[in-house]
Formats: C-alpha cells, structure tokens, sequence
C-alpha cells in the first residue's frame, strides 16, 4: 500500500522533477525551484499528502548553488511521507511560500529565513520568531562566526 | 552624606568619627549579626527557570531533599516578595531582558544563585543565542556547577549563601549603619 502510493507519485511527478529515489521509505524528489508550487499542488489534491511537516535548509557552503531547501510532507491517508529539495543561489534565495496552501508553513517559513535567510516569496509575515528585531546575519549559515555573540542587555563586565 | 559636627547632637553616634566608638563598633556588629541570622534563614526564592536544570530544581525543592531547613522552601513567583533569584537553566539573550527587569525589580537584599553550567558559563552552549553566563547581566553571589546539579550540590550552595549572608555586613538605615 504505502510502496504504492510512492509508485505513483514517482511515476507522475518524475518528469517535472530532476530526480526521485526512495531512501528510507521516504520518496525523495529533486525539484527545480520554480517546480514547486506546481508539484505541491499536485502532491496536495491529487496524493492526499495533506500535512506539512516541515521546511529547513542546508548550507552547503562553498558548493555553489549554495542552499538546499528542503520540505516534508505527510500523507494521513496513506501514512507515508515524502521529501521535497530545491537548490537556490545565494544571490538569489528565493522560493515560493506554501503558506496559501498549507497554513502551517507561514511559521516554519519564518523560522527558515531568520535561521538562513531564505526568502519565502509570498509569505509577508518574515519578522524573527526565535531571534530578535536587531539581529544581524543569519546564525545557521555556515559562514556566521560561531562565538559572535549579539546582547540585548549591555554586559556589566 | 553629612558628618555631624556637633556630637552633642545625637546619643547614638551614627558615624564613628575620629577615633571610633566602640559602642558604636558593637552595636553595628550585633545588629549585622541579627539581621544576618534572620535573613539567611528566609531565603525565598524567586525560581527563574528555563531549561532541563528544573528537573533538579524540583527535586531538590521537595520532601527528600527539603530546602525547608533553610528557610529557602517557598518559592515567590512575584519578584518584589523574593530575595533569591535562582537562575535556573540556560537564559538566551532574547531571555536576558526578562532577567534583567525581574533583577531589577527585586527588592534589597537581593542575592542571586547561577544553578548549573548553563547559568554559570552558559555550559555546552557557546553561540549566537545563548549567554554565556548570567554574570554578564547580573551580579552572582553563588555559582553551582554541574549540568544539572546534584541536589547535594545545591544544598552546599544554599548553606555556603547562608553563611555568606551571615558574615556580610547588613546596612538598614543607612549605608554605614
Ligand atoms: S546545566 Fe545542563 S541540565 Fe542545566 S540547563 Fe544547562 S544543559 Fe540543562
């Protein structure tokens, strides 16, 4: 059943993808960044993948395109799940936001581009969430300075 | 801050002049010792408590351990009714102004006790989100190592605070007395 359903989507969406592989029981697709809107929409209405698990990024500093956006999805219905990345520039990190989609990803959204400085295209609600308004850079990239400390209060000593 | 010229002018000599009074001498030291021995046997605590270090904290807090001895039992969730702040657990920076304004808004005497590595050096964390160490924002009168402290731990630091309330110096009516 499970081996099934991940048949299908492979089978579907491999076209329009870059690659698909299973790994773990989790399919995996290699999107181009403009494919995504797309191939979610299709995961959602037409594979029942109805819950968003998560979207979070790699540095993969000095490769270039630098970035791996990646997203997790969940299928209630088949119990399955499926894995979802896109490489973006660091020139140009922008993908789209599947808040419109998924109501959840608006906050994940924002994790992500505090965290990375991935821009959601499309999501207008991108403030710090774990940060805070004055925080320079993006503290999971691999080139932020690991000891490089940013006070809120001034430091009695 | 006036010196009193004319000693006629108080019986009791609030400020030693000249050569020092030993009445006055001690009288100071016995009301420190007074109020030494009242205050360290009321430490209550305002428990600022934010990461794993609680699992601890409760377990010293209960009946095996029973901080009670102490007088340092009943926690005080109002910051003005404490006189302990036990930072407990890891303080981010986005935390630290929380720290700070809770401080400040204790009232004098105010001691303060880092529990555990993270309050004490910001333990395993040394990156963008955490402070490495409490006494960067606050001043901290005991510091309790271990991730997290043994309860054994904690009572050695509540009763070494105690003695240090004990031995310092209690001023009530002015800095000198
Ligand atoms: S010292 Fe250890 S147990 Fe305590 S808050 Fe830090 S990590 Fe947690």
């Amino acid at each position: 059943m499970a081996a099934g359903i991940l048949d299908r989507v492979s089978e579907a969406l491999a076209p329009t993808a870059i690659s698909a592989a299973i790994a773990h029981g989790i399919l995996v697709l290699t999107l181009a960044p403009e494919a995504l809107t797309p191939v979610v929409g299709r995961l959602q209405s037409e594979f029942g993948f109805d819950l968003f698990l998560d979207v979070t990024a790699i540095d993969w500093l000095p490769q270039t395109p630098r970035f791996e956006v990646v997203w997790h999805f969940y299928s209630t219905e088949h119990h399955v799940r499926i894995r979802i990345k896109a490489r973006v520039a660091e020139s140009d990190a922008v993908v789209d936001s599947l808040r419109p989609r998924y109501g959840s990803a608006g906050i994940m959204e924002r994790e992500c581009h505090e965290m990375y400085g991935i821009v959601f295209r499309g999501n207008d609600d991108l403030r710090p969430m774990l940060l805070y308004e004055g925080f320079v850079g993006h503290p999971l990239r691999k080139d932020y300075p690991k000891d490089r400390e940013q006070p809120l209060v001034p430091y009695i000593k | 801050m006036s010196t009193p010229t004319n000693a006629s002018l108080a019986t009791i000599p609030i400020h030693a002049v000249g050569e020092k009074s030993s009445a006055f001498e001690y009288l100071t030291t016995k009301k420190d010792e007074l109020l030494g021995w009242a205050r360290k046997f009321s430490i209550f605590p305002y428990p600022f408590v934010t990461a794993c270090c609680a699992m601890e904290f409760m377990a010293v807090s209960s009946s095996p351990y029973d901080t009670d001895r102490f007088g340092a039992a009943l926690p005080r969730f109002s910051p003005r009714q404490a006189d302990l702040l036990m930072v407990v657990g890891t303080i981010s920076h986005k935390q630290a102004t929380v720290l700070k304004t809770v401080y400040d808004q204790m009232c004098e005497p105010k001691w303060v006790m880092a529990f555990g590595a993270c309050a004490t050096s910001g333990g395993f964390y040394q990156n963008y989100a955490a402070v490495a160490g409490v006494d960067r924002i606050v001043p901290v009168d005991i510091y309790i190592p271990g991730c997290p402290p043994r309860p054994e731990m904690v009572i050695d630091g509540i009763m070494q605070l105690q003695d240090l309330i004990a031995r310092s110096r209690h001023p009530i009516v002015n800095k000198d007395f």
